[in-house]
């Protein structure tokens, strides 16, 4: 049973999701689907165990030894991105069932379940498989049930939000596929490790570059890395809340590791970093990325909006981290991963206790809220100083060891702006507190009450969490660590 | 001159991406963009089964006397690509389906302007008197 655990990761959820239909009914779907996310929560933790102590794991499905066969590897990074991915995906399902009751037609929550299954396979395929092409046919999975939810939202926008990132989407994956076209047409091969060891020797051709370039843009659609993130705040705003909830902390963090994956550990570093420019291109797009967006979510009415920015203003982050192409530069991204998504996630199950409560998420519909639902917008305040980077929250540390590693690389002005970006996020945090706490409820409103119990568990345990790991760093930091040793030592 | 005959494949590949890549980013009409999707993907149908092509090699089935195969894996991958794509144009259509009843437009600067109309109202509504 344990040697199998690679595959059920992704088995189980891609099982669960038909079976939901004969269950038919939306409570029992609900608690079948919670129990299912459970599992794969329960097996990548497990996984991830069994990593630190005996390292990388290879299993041959189907008995077909690699590389002809399609193999699962499971290394640090990728046990890391499925533990962050499944137990995202189990907290947030917590607060489903309520949450969808106002926001999607009750016939229709099996239809949802089956759809959140899927894409939690996807995901969870993506991150665990060894096999290039595998990925793009996970990729795909969870990109179509994730156009499918989108469109589930209850405003008309939300069709048009999920028909925009249809096209964007399939235009990276498309984007993906050719890369991989092309690596297979230079090595012969689809399987990861052995992509490793053959790339090196064609690695001076022009078609092993362009395959790179290719590759890298389709993942950039899907991380929506500043300027390719156009589709991104409109699909967070205007999806179900649990939707972007679960997006907002998994999805962009999946591309973030195809990124890692394919630039460290199969192009390899001396290939992504000294034949290409990547360093300076990254690093400038990331910087853009943080200023603009955050600029933007300054401006936003709709808080959705202004923390779907504030995603794309994350990313930024992260992609610094990324271009440092040092060790302390990827630690400092694989824990900013890990904790944007505590954070996002938090704070957009906030906002769906919200929009339970009061049927919006403008702005100037908080008025009043602070007092109205002291602990949906305690948890918001709480999240939202994690996003600034207070001290004592998991924001904190990830600035700190990505202002560290800047420092290290002796990139002072870097470091800088990156505390200067914190600011921004100051004010589009204060700018909720200020609307919340010190106006007035508009006159005639009718008062709301605190959201319930079934919400409010969930949201704060996303925030017990963003608290708990800004304290106690041992289990993040040593892991992302670890990871990202790996991916500077041997291959995979 | 070899180097357009000899690989005139890959030359189709280019145009019929290039041709998919500018419907989809020109044209507002949707359902002409789901059809420009098509093309920049079928593109890179062709492209994976010209990879899969060996030079002098048969078909992929053992036969006394024939030593040189065509490589199947990359046909055998593009099915599954044509399927991701065929879900992807069914989806694609059915959003549009649902953009029609919602909007009655499927003109992409259309629902553009309603959506902005939308959102202006919104502010408007609010203002406080």
């Amino acid at each position: 049973m344990l040697a199998h655990l690679p595959i059920l990761q992704v088995i189980v959820p891609l099982m669960a999701a038909p079976a939901c239909l004969i269950l038919r009914k939306p409570k029992l779907v609900w608690l079948f689907t919670l129990l299912t996310s459970a599992l794969a929560f329960v097996i990548s933790i497990l996984l991830l165990q069994q990593v630190m102590t005996d390292g990388t794991i290879s299993y041959e499905l189907g008995g077909w030894s690699p590389p002809w066969g399609i193999e699962y590897r499971i290394d640090k990074l990728n046990a890391f991105i499925a533990l962050i991915i499944s137990g995202v995906s189990t907290v947030v399902l917590l607060a489903a069932q309520t949450s969808i009751e106002k926001e999607i037609p009750k016939e229709k929550h099996t239809l949802f379940y089956i759809l959140y299954l899927l894409s939690l396979t996807g995901m969870l395929g993506i991150v665990t498989t060894g096999d290039a092409f595998n990925v793009f046919v996970f990729l795909e999975i969870s990109s179509l049930s994730a156009y499918s939810l989108i469109a589930l939202g209850r405003d008309r926008r939300a069709l048009w939000a999920s028909f925009q990132y249809l096209i964007m989407g399939t235009i990276g994956a498309t984007f993906i596929l050719i890369g991989i076209g092309l690596m297979y047409q230079m090595t012969g091969t689809l399987n990861m490790a052995d992509l490793a060891e053959r790339l090196p020797e064609v690695a001076e051709t022009r078609t092993v570059t362009t395959a790179y370039v290719f590759f890298i843009v389709g993942v950039c659609l899907k991380l929506a890395l500043f300027p390719l993130h156009l589709w991104l705040p409109n699909a967070y705003a205007h999806a179900p809340s649990i939707v972007t909830a679960f997006f907002a902390a998994t999805s962009t963090k999946v591309a973030a590791y195809l990124l890692i994956r394919f630039t460290f550990s199969i192009f390899g570093v001396s290939f992504s970093f000294t034949t290409l420019p990547m360093e300076t291109l990254f690093l400038a797009l990331g910087l853009l990325g943080i200023f603009v967006a955050s600029t933007v979510a300054i401006y936003q009415d709709n808080i959705k909006h202004v923390f779907a920015y504030s995603s794309v203003a994350q990313i930024g982050y992260m992609i610094v981290g990324f271009s440092m192409s040092s060790h302390a530069g990827l630690s400092a991204m694989l824990l900013h991963v890990f904790n944007h998504a505590l954070m996002k996630g938090a704070l957009f199950l906030a906002l769906g206790a919200v929009l339970y409560r009061v049927g919006s998420t403008q702005l100037r519909d908080f008025q009043g809220l602070g007092r109205q639902m002291p602990l949906t917008m305690g948890a918001i305040v709480v999240a939202g100083l994690s996003l600034i980077g207070v001290p004592l929250t998991v924001g904190f540390v990830s600035k700190w060891y990505l202002v560290v590693a800047a420092i290290e690389k002796g990139w002072w002005p870097v470091a800088g702006l990156i505390l200067l970006g914190s600011l921004l996020a100051v004010v589009y945090v204060w700018r909720i507190v200020e609307t919340a706490y010190f106006k007035a409820p508009m006159a005639g409103k009718e008062l709301v009450q605190e959201a319930p119990m079934a919400l409010l568990i969930p949201v704060w345990i996303l925030v017990g969490a963003n608290v708990y790991f800004g304290i106690d760093t041992r289990l993040s930091v040593e892991v992302a660590t670890a990871a990202a040793q790996s991916l500077f030592g041997v291959v995979p | 001159m070899n180097m357009i005959l000899g690989l005139y494949n890959y030359w189709i590949v280019i145009v019929l991406m290039m041709i998919g890549f500018y419907i989809i980013i020109a044209h507002g009409h949707l359902i002409k963009k789901i059809v420009g999707l098509n093309i920049f993907q079928t593109s890179v149908f062709i492209f994976y089964i010209s990879v899969g092509k060996v030079e002098g090699g048969t078909a992929p089935i053992w036969q006394e006397g024939i030593v040189l195969f065509s490589n199947p894996l990359p046909h055998v991958l593009i099915l599954t690509a044509i399927v991701v794509g065929i879900a992807t144009t069914a989806l694609g259509l059915a959003l549009t389906i649902r953009l029609h009843e919602a909007y009655g437009t499927i003109d992409e600067d259309e629902i553009q302007a309603m959506d902005n109309q939308e959102m202006a109202n919104q502010d408007k509504e609010h203002q406080p008197c």
